[in-house]
């Protein structure tokens, strides 16, 4: 017995690549090596390639610039950040923390109790277990996965191994190396082949403190001929004492196939929100990016879609929202690399009060990609003298037989528009928001109704008292 | 006690005066057409009226029901009953028009509407106008034809039911049968209290709607009142006729 069990323990060592456990606690702290990759990957029992990824990471991010040409990075501290902080841990934190403009967004929102206490980190589960429940068996008859990719890596390493890295390698840039170091959390979905999955699948029902953690990966593959419509995030604000948020998600739709992924990003004004979203889109896939971000300090966030099969389709739609002290820096990249194949890019924006947003987009159109059709069109609407809007859009177009229309434009919020509204009785807030809500009516109307009524409120809520 | 009382009103934009002393006054039921030349200062009369930021009042007042709405917001004075139908309305992208009309009926009357009432009420004037019903559901003016905008407008005074509507050059540009239907609503709001104040270069509205009084602006101030037949001799003799005498 006893050399059985010490052959167990050898054999331990040998396959996950660890020291005995039992002379090991794991501790939060600050800042990022190579033993805290390692206690991640260990708390998380993850096969040994899975922990060999994270140690390449961390090496690809240590070498990896930081980028400099989009948004203000520099007060970002890599030696003050947590990288990895269990459930547990995060307890503790109270509710006379949660700062009252959350509070406050809680109540007019109408959330209720046991979620704001979730939203605002003081509770480390929400589970709407019902629904969650009822849901999870339709999915399991239709032989689809949806999971936390923790769990995916455990369960289902064959798909993980086959497609994770592949859409965004962690060489990429050097928040994607980060996540692929320190990720936890995020969504794992499969759909069969041919599963049109009737429900969007929302992050929202199997919520915990993992899912709203800071270095997110979410994976998703659609199989051939299947559809699946994922969203991610609430319109409630999400209070973290996190500054740094660095998802990943990748996206892999094979022949045929189409995934809608719907995100709405209301994150504490105090966190660096810089996330990587790609896809890849075969022959006669189709993605489409819904893509909103109210809230954080800092965005910067560009859906990619990579049309690498004849056919591809490509549907990228963002809306940004600044107010004093944010800087908002989206928009979308695509790739044609296959002929015949047709993308559409729509960013709207909002600043007020200073808040500054930017539209930076990439059109790339591969010799050979004959055919293929691309469409831009940014608008950006500016409340205030100090608020800015920006427009980057970069063409790289190495075809001629292609159809390439880029629209811009941008209005500061006509006194004029205001003063016809307000004879019809409505207030200077009132008006604003009616102008603002009809602004991002094409991206309110692409949302499952819950969150558009929500998302109208909070725009409600965040264009109160700004000057016209 | 009058419903719009105009006292010795003087405006400017930026340095430059525009009226040099409006006075009229309108009583409940009364309906006056003001005509005058291109620049004597219509519009200026309605957008200050209806209270647009960049009209300055320099000397007079407005009052409504006796009370100065000088101070006013424009809100302020659309909740006292005031409505102004844009000579060019904007559009408002994204927001449908029955959702704009709910709204600012709400904020009017400080009460829920109820939906399918309010449904029925707008398909109805909608109707009335020869619009169709899809209207209540497009944005708002966006991709009206200039019509369809001035009709609009005309829907839009029937559904929030203002005591004191002021037509800026609602007439102008619409064909005949867009002008009755028009005429039509404006017509239908008369109860005895509803009044009206037509601002308008040709006579020919008032065929359709018949004003108590018609007063001709020149250059800034009213120079001249009476009754309907003063638009007839506008129509034959032109606005020279009254500059000369003025």
């Amino acid at each position: 017995m006893a050399s059985e069990l010490q052959d167990l323990h050898a054999d331990y060592e040998k396959r996950w690549g660890f020291r005995d456990p039992t002379d090991y606690v794991f501790k939060a702290r600050k800042g990022l090596d190579e033993e805290i990759v390692k206690e991640i990957s260990w708390l998380k029992q993850e096969p040994e390639w899975m922990t060999q990824i994270r140690l390449r990471a961390l090496e690809v991010f240590r070498k990896k610039p930081m980028p400099n040409w989009g948004a203000d990075l520099s007060e970002l501290n890599f030696d003050e950040i947590y990288y990895y902080m269990r459930p547990t841990d995060r307890k503790g934190r109270s509710w006379d923390e949660v700062p009252e403009y959350i509070k406050k967004t809680f109540e007019r929102l109408g959330i209720p109790e046991a979620e704001r206490k979730f939203l605002a980190g003081v509770s480390a589960q929400y589970e709407s277990e019902v629904v969650y429940h009822s849901m999870k068996e339709e999915l399991a008859r239709q032989g689809v996965i949806f999971c936390d990719t923790d769990t995916a890596v455990r369960e289902y390493p064959e798909l993980v191994q086959k497609w994770f890295g592949k859409v965004v390698p962690m060489a990429d840039n050097k928040f994607a190396a980060l996540n692929t170091a320190v990720w936890s959390g995020g969504s794992f979905i499969y759909v069969p082949p041919g599963v049109q999955v009737e429900i969007p699948l929302q992050a929202y029902f199997r919520i915990n403190a993992e899912n709203v953690g800071q270095f997110e990966r979410t994976l998703i593959i659609a199989d051939e001929g299947s559809f699946v419509h994922y969203v991610e995030g609430c319109t409630a604000p999400i209070y973290s004492t996190d500054s740094l948020h660095s998802a990943v998600v990748e996206l892999v739709a094979l022949k045929d196939s189409r995934i809608r992924y719907t995100t709405i990003q209301n994150w504490s004004k105090n966190v660096y929100n810089l996330v990587t979203k790609r896809a890849i889109a075969y022959e006669g896939a189709t993605v489409e990016w819904v893509d909103g971000n109210i809230g954080s300090k800092v965005t910067m966030k560009y859906p990619s879609v990579y049309m690498v099969g004849r056919g591809a389709r490509a549907d990228i739609l963002s809306i940004a929202f600044a107010g004093a002290g944010q800087h908002q820096d989206a928009g979308g990249k695509v790739v044609h690399a296959a002929p015949d194949t047709r993308s559409k890019i729509v960013s709207k924006s909002i600043s007020k009060d200073g808040g500054r947003t930017t539209y930076r987009g990439l059109v790339e159109v591969q010799k050979g990609a004959v055919g293929s059709t691309c469409r831009v069109e940014c608008d950006a609407l500016m409340f205030g003298a100090t608020s800015r809007s920006d427009t980057y859009p970069y063409m790289e177009i190495n075809e001629d037989n292609v159809t390439i229309e880029h629209e811009a434009s941008v209005s500061k919020v006509g006194e004029e528009q205001l003063f016809y509204l307000m004879s019809r009785g409505l207030d200077e807030d009132e008006a604003i928001s009616m102008v603002v809500n009809g602004f991002i009516e094409p991206f309110t109307k692409e949302l499952p109704m819950e969150y558009a009524v929500e998302m109208n409120r909070l725009i409600q809520l965040e264009m109160e008292g700004s000057v016209g | 006690m009058p419903v719009l009382e105009i006292r010795d009103l003087h405006t400017q934009v930026g340095d430059e005066p525009i009226l040099k002393g409006v006075s009229l006054t309108i009583n409940p039921g009364e309906f006056h057409a003001i005509m005058g030349p291109n620049g004597s200062g219509k519009s200026t009369l309605a957008y200050t009226l209806m209270g647009h930021p960049h009209y300055e009042v320099t000397a007079g007042d407005v009052l409504v029901d006796g009370e100065s709405i000088l101070e006013l917001e424009p809100n302020e004075r659309a909740q006292k009953g005031v409505f102004l139908a844009f000579q060019y309305p904007h559009e408002i992208p994204g927001v449908g028009m029955s959702d704009f009309l709910r709204t600012a009926r709400a904020s009017l009357t400080g009460e829920e509407v109820d939906i399918l009432e309010f449904h029925d009420e707008l398909e109805g004037r909608l109707k009335q106008i020869h619009m169709d019903p899809s209207f209540a559901t497009r944005a708002l003016n966006e991709g009206f034809s200039g019509g369809e905008k001035k009709k609009a407008e005309m829907v839009q005074m029937a559904i929030l039911k203002p005591r004191i509507a002021i037509l800026d050059e609602t007439d102008s540009g619409l064909d005949v049968d867009a002008l009755k239907a028009v005429a039509e609503v404006v017509n239908s709001m008369r109860d005895g209290k509803f009044s009206s104040l037509i601002i308008t270069h040709y006579k020919r509205i008032l065929n359709y709607v018949r004003p108590d009084f018609v007063h001709i602006m020149v250059d800034g101030r009213i120079v001249r009142s009476g009754g309907p037949e003063l638009a007839d001799q506008v129509e034959e003799l032109g606005y020279e006729w009254v500059r000369a005498e003025a």
